[in-house]
């Protein structure tokens, strides 16, 4: 059912656990469809130096939060959503049909990420204005 | 690597003996068993030695009683599609349960767009069908009323006689689906008050492809695949021979050895349920406590997702699963522990053992080793933290 490639993200994840004072937090998913994603985020100026993940889920669902943190490394915080279910999906080879949602929930924890950076930078804007 | 196989209620080896039997009707004695000559008759008795031994194996009163389909969910079929098809004149309202397997539960949605009324009663938190939602649920046109001997899902062994008594005083006939319970539960189609059996040979270390449907004698029954009237008119289509061969002597040893089968299975069944509540915290097992099969053992693990530890439990060469094989294709939520109200989080985090005849006290120890191991692993990846196990 699932590939070599997406058993191997799942059993030997390289981004998983949480990052302790990270700058942006995303999480998506819900009990009643079985998987939560949560994704934290740290910040060189508006460059993601690190993500870490932390995820209930199937093998698909813990592979596709695998695969988000190392697509987001590196990129500059406000693009962080161009990252879309597709290059999840690229990541994670074939995936069965019904584990397609898996990709949407990385797509939606990353925007979640963004939304909550950006709360984040309000806040401090309005510190500042103070 | 070890190879531990804890998914029995998936599907079972082929026992050797049974094997032995099936061997020469795909060389020798290949013939088709509804032909005139010689090697026709010489197959068609083979196929009536089964019927026997089968007919025997669920103490049917003869074995005319007993027809063959091509799987358990094909008897299922012609059980519930043919009986009320049949009788429709009579009423058009059939009692079914929620925890049915899909070939029963697919087949009423069926009957549903033919215009009969099914009402589904729910089961209790230990997977107990109510009798007295079954009492309110009578009508005056009920013509049918479907519920499992066994939950394949949590082994939970419902109480048939209380409900087909009942049935079988309004004259309403009573299906059971017996494929989970076939080997496990002593069965007798006759004292029982049954009118309509499903059994699969697959489950009792029979071949697949085969299964078989005990129809009470006078039961009305409309086909539902038609042809060369094979099977008395019920199920068209050449005999399968050998299969059937092996199914008569998997039913043969099965209903033989039930006793010391199920001693066994019970000890190691009752031996992992003590070490695992032993060594994994936050777990609820699921099923009734008492009244449960001896070779199925279902788990809730609090926090984390069913199919995450059935693949890491792979790795470690134990194959086990997060429920019947014939859902997992599906992405909802497993339909027998939500008939239970089991909360999402128990649900989705559900994993079913069931034990071979064969299975080994030691390679229980294993298997617990392994799935402490995957649970504390997959607690750790978890965004949640605090148990909110549902006492």
């Amino acid at each position: 059912m699932y590939t070599e490639k997406l058993l191997d993200l799942f059993k030997n994840p390289k981004h998983n656990g949480r990052i302790i004072g990270a700058d942006a937090v995303g999480e998506a998913g819900n009990m009643s469809c079985g998987d939560i994603l949560k994704i934290y985020l740290k910040l060189d100026g508006e460059k993601i130096v690190d993500a870490k993940f932390q995820t209930l889920g199937c093998p698909a669902a813990i592979a596709a939060a695998e695969v988000t943190c190392s697509l987001a490394i590196g990129k500059n915080i406000n693009n962080v959503d161009r990252i879309t279910n597709k290059d999840v999906l690229n990541m994670l080879g074939d995936v069965p049909p019904s584990k397609v949602h898996c990709s949407i929930l990385a797509e939606q924890v990353i925007k979640d990420a963004l939304k909550d950076y950006k709360k984040r930078q309000a806040a401090l804007e309005k510190q500042k204005k103070k | 690597m070890r190879k531990i196989y804890l998914d029995s209620a998936a599907s079972t080896y082929v026992s050797n003996d049974v094997l032995q039997e099936m061997l020469p009707v795909f060389t020798t004695d290949f013939a088709n068993s509804a032909s005139v000559h010689n090697m026709g008759t010489e197959a068609s008795n083979l196929v009536e030695i089964a019927r026997e031994r089968i007919a025997k194996g669920i103490k049917a009163r003869s074995a005319s009683e007993i027809y063959f389909t091509g799987s358990g969910t094909e008897a299922n079929n012609l059980a519930i599609l043919g009986a009320a098809r049949a009788n429709k004149q009579k009423g058009k309202h059939i009692i079914a349960t929620k925890i049915e397997h899909p070939s029963v539960l697919e087949c009423l949605k069926v009957l549903e767009t033919e215009g009969f009324k099914i009402t589904y009663l729910t089961a209790d938190e230990n997977g107990m069908v109510s009798m007295i939602a079954f009492l309110h649920a009578l009508r005056p046109d009920t013509i049918l009323v479907t519920c499992m001997m066994a939950s394949s899902e949590v082994g939970t062994i419902q109480n048939i006689r209380a409900m087909s008594k009942v049935a079988n005083d309004k004259g309403i006939l009573f299906h059971t689906d017996a494929v989970a319970a076939l080997g496990n539960v002593p069965i007798n189609a006759e004292e029982m008050g049954i009118d309509l059996l499903s059994i699969s040979a697959h489950k009792v270390y029979g071949p697949k492809g085969v299964g078989a449907l005990y129809v009470r004698e006078g039961t009305k029954l409309q086909p539902i695949i038609y042809g060369g009237g094979q099977e008395k008119g019920l199920r068209s289509g050449s005999t399968n021979v050998p299969a059937i061969v092996g199914f008569g002597k998997a039913v043969e040893l099965a209903t033989r050895d039930i006793a010391i089968n199920n001693q066994k299975c019970k000890q190691v069944r009752d031996y992992f349920i003590k070490k695992v509540t032993e060594t994994i915290p936050f777990i609820q097992v699921n099923g009734h406590p008492m009244q449960r099969l001896p070779n199925i053992v279902s788990i809730s693990f609090d926090m984390i997702e069913g199919e995450s530890i059935v693949m890491l439990l792979a790795d470690a060469g134990i194959a086990a699963s997060t429920g019947s094989a014939c859902n997992s294709n599906k992405l909802q939520a497993n339909h027998v522990l939500t008939a239970m109200r089991l909360p999402m989080n128990l649900i989705h985090g559900s994993v079913r053992f069931s034990f071979l005849k064969n299975i080994q006290i030691e390679e229980v120890d294993y298997v617990v080793k392994e799935l402490d191991k995957a649970v504390k692993r997959l607690r750790e990846m978890s965004p949640i933290k605090r148990s909110k196990l549902a006492k």
